[in-house]
């Protein structure tokens, strides 16, 4: 007796949701394409080669002004992540010095228990060096940024568990640089124009182009592009990383509680059958 | 208390307890022999999925204290040590933060399962008013967890939250200045709403046990709204039956906990929120959680003074009336009649109030302005409306269905 009513409800809501969408910007924000993850889903996992690159791009691009201050080195070696080995890790973490009161002149070599160094000792520092614009922390900056869908979509999202708005905006905003702002836009000295950043005037330059950064190709793997696409690509994923170093275990175990939990409340309902049976109820 | 049991001391030490401390007997007649109507549908299973929502939270609450700092440079960067380091605090903590949505949708449905079968009639007026109580402590609760992990969110969540009080005349600055500890959301801030997250739960806890007592007092309602006329045609007892029945509800409740905990574990809130609190940054727009936007949509509606009432204080005067108005609904009803099954002019208008809520929610996530703010005021009229004039003129004018007599006709009667 419900159903008919529940109908009307739906039906009311739907009505009174789709209503006309805010007014337009005068300089609006195209679309933001959701990329092919391979960590999307409930299957999802890192893809470690893709993690590989995209740490690459990070190190010798973005970390020169970009700070990742929650992210130990050990982490590169944990499961599900890029796949560096311990002693890949260590070497790494050597290359790096350590700001270290307790150490003889205040520095000394990194080792993997410690956290990504920062570009800069402050704040200050950064905006200095960038123009008055601090440069984000990547620790969590994938999960910091999303994706507004229009109309009733987001609700889609509920049932698919997406949650890779993030690297898609980044990957979006890495795409999304002009040379010149449209006509009839004000840009800032020392700002850029970007389709995808609010209010479009964006304080960084363009960090990625074309071959700015060249892969090693291990034997017998096939070629990676050196395109601007393909590195915003990777370092996308490899921040989303950063932000949930655990997602592919946590989705793992995920699986199987679910399943679990729908067998076992099989189980209970034919229990709670036979308790029930041969009660009117 | 009413005496339903059939408890007999089985052993020496069992009668010399009972003696003393007759908690078997008191677990035997409210756990086990407490007689419930036996056409409880599966909305009723709700009450139990709520104290499995408040336990999960309380648990998975005091772990993460263990391992939180509460202070403004260290908080935002504990809860993602314990997302990172905590041998698996990841899936405590987002059992947490997803638990508190779940916690929400579980009794935002036992309080619309309450209304559609008039469950706060008498004699459960006290039982209503005992709800109303926790859903309150439950928002402040929620309110100041909200705040903890210190993002940007939290941080103007909690000044827009504590400026709603400096509305209030007179008082309203001091009550502000308490909130905050200071002039701003700061450390304080921060350290008192962290001291009050933790004892809330508890008094939430002490309530529910008065709650549930007010139930046990006058028993269940149920789907047809007539008293229990004969205990043993129309009643089972509470073990085995309901204890299963609820069972099987709370594993089919985890199943969306579970997916929302697991797979999308950010989605339910901001992404705003991993950025660290800023009080010198304005996040674009300033959203609360989910269950909240019903009733910020109604705060954010009244724009406009009326008499000497200026806007942000008649604002506040909805807002809070919204939620006060619910402790009146026993004596704002005024039909006899229980269920929503039998009250055919009812019916509607709980739907249409169940849609203009819904209506509120989804305004409340919108920018404030052009056609969404005179929806908004329009939802708001009709929220009000539905309670001042809508259920106090329908007992007069709208004709019952006539009631089955009983639990067990009723039961009978239904084509299998």
């Amino acid at each position: 007796m419900f159903n008919t009513k529940t109908i009307l409800a739906a039906v009311a809501l739907v009505a009174s949701l789709a209503l006309p969408a805010v007014a337009q910007e005068g300089h609006a924000t195209p679309h933001i394409e959701k990329q092919s993850w391979s960590f999307a889903g409930i299957f999802g996992t890192y893809d470690q080669n893709q993690l590989q690159r995209g740490f690459q791009v990070f190190r010798e691009v973005c970390s020169n002004c970009h700070s990742a201050r929650l992210i130990a080195f050990r982490t590169l070696a944990e499961e599900g992540g890029p796949g560096f080995s311990e002693e890949q890790v260590k070497a790494l973490a050597a290359e790096y010095e350590i700001a270290d009161p307790t150490a003889d002149g205040g520095v000394r070599k990194g080792v993997p228990a410690d956290f990504w160094p920062s570009p800069f000792a402050t704040e200050q520092d950064a905006r200095d060096a960038n123009g008055g614009a601090l440069p984000p922390d990547f620790s969590v900056l994938a999960k910091a940024r999303g994706v507004k869908e229009e109309g009733l979509w987001w609700i889609l999202n509920y049932f698919t568990g997406y949650s890779e708005g993030g690297p898609d905006y980044i990957h979006a905003l890495l795409n999304g640089y002009h040379e010149e702002a449209p006509e009839g836009f004000e840009l800032a000295e020392g700002k850029y124009y970007n389709d995808y950043f609010p209010g479009h005037a964006i304080g960084m330059g363009p960090p990625l182009a074309d071959g700015l950064v060249s892969y090693e190709v291990a034997e017998g793997e096939a070629e990676v592009p050196l395109t601007l696409q393909q590195y915003s690509t990777d370092v996308a994923a490899f921040m989303m990383w950063l932000g949930e170093p655990h997602l592919a275990g946590r989705k793992q175990t995920g699986f199987v509680v679910l399943l679990f939990l729908v067998l076992f409340a099989g189980l209970m309902y034919a229990t709670k059958r036979r308790i029930w049976q041969g009660i009117e109820h | 208390m009413s005496e339903h049991s059939t408890y007999t001391p089985g052993s020496g030490i069992e009668k010399w307890l009972d003696e003393r401390l007759p908690i078997i007997r008191f677990s035997k007649e409210h756990l086990m022999d407490f007689p419930t109507p036996k056409n409880l549908n599966y909305w009723w299973t709700f009450g139990a999925i709520l104290v499995m929502c408040l336990g999960i939270q309380i648990v998975t609450g005091v772990i993460l204290a263990m391992h939180y700092t509460p202070n403004i440079g260290m908080a935002f960067d504990s809860v993602e040590h314990i997302r990172r380091d905590v041998n698996g605090g990841r899936m405590i903590q987002s059992f947490h933060a997803v638990g508190a949505s779940m916690f929400f949708a579980a009794v935002y449905i036992h309080i619309f399962r309450g209304m559609y079968f008039g469950s706060y009639k008498a004699p459960r007026e006290i039982l209503w008013i005992l709800g109303v109580l926790i859903f309150l402590l439950m928002m402040a609760t929620a309110f100041m967890g909200y705040v903890l992990p210190w993002g940007q969110m939290s941080g103007w969540a909690a000044t827009v939250i504590t400026n709603i009080f400096a509305a209030i005349p007179i008082v309203g600055t001091p009550i502000l200045e308490l909130l905050r500890g200071g002039f701003s959301v700061g450390n304080p801030t921060l350290n008192r709403f962290f001291s009050l997250h933790y004892l809330l739960p508890f008094v939430i806890a002490a309530v529910v046990a008065l709650h549930i007592w007010a139930l046990h007092v006058p028993g269940n309602n149920n789907p047809i709204g007539v008293d229990v006329k004969d205990k043993q045609r129309d009643t089972l007892p509470f073990h085995p039956y309901y204890t299963m029945k609820d069972a099987f509800g709370m594993v089919l409740f985890l199943i969306p906990f579970a997916w929302f905990a697991f797979f999308a574990p950010d989605i339910l809130g901001h992404p705003d929120n991993y950025i660290q609190f800023n009080s010198q940054v304005t996040p674009a727009h300033i959203v609360p959680e989910w269950y909240f936007l019903p009733f910020y949509a109604i705060l954010r509606a009244i724009d406009f003074n009326l008499l000497f009432i200026d806007s942000k204080l008649l604002g506040v005067i909805f807002f809070g009336g919204s939620i006060l108005i619910l402790f009146f609904l026993p004596w704002l009803d005024t039909s006899k009649v229980r269920s929503g099954n039998f009250r055919p002019m009812f019916k509607w208008f709980y739907w249409l109030f169940v849609v203009n809520f819904v209506a509120l929610t989804y305004l409340g996530a919108q920018p404030a302005d052009g056609i969404y703010v005179v929806l908004s005021k329009i939802c708001t009229a009709y929220y009000f409306i539905h309670f001042i004039v809508i259920l106090p003129v329908l007992g007069r004018i709208e004709t019952p269905r006539p009631l089955p007599t009983s639990i067990s006709e009723s039961v009978l009667g239904k084509a299998h």
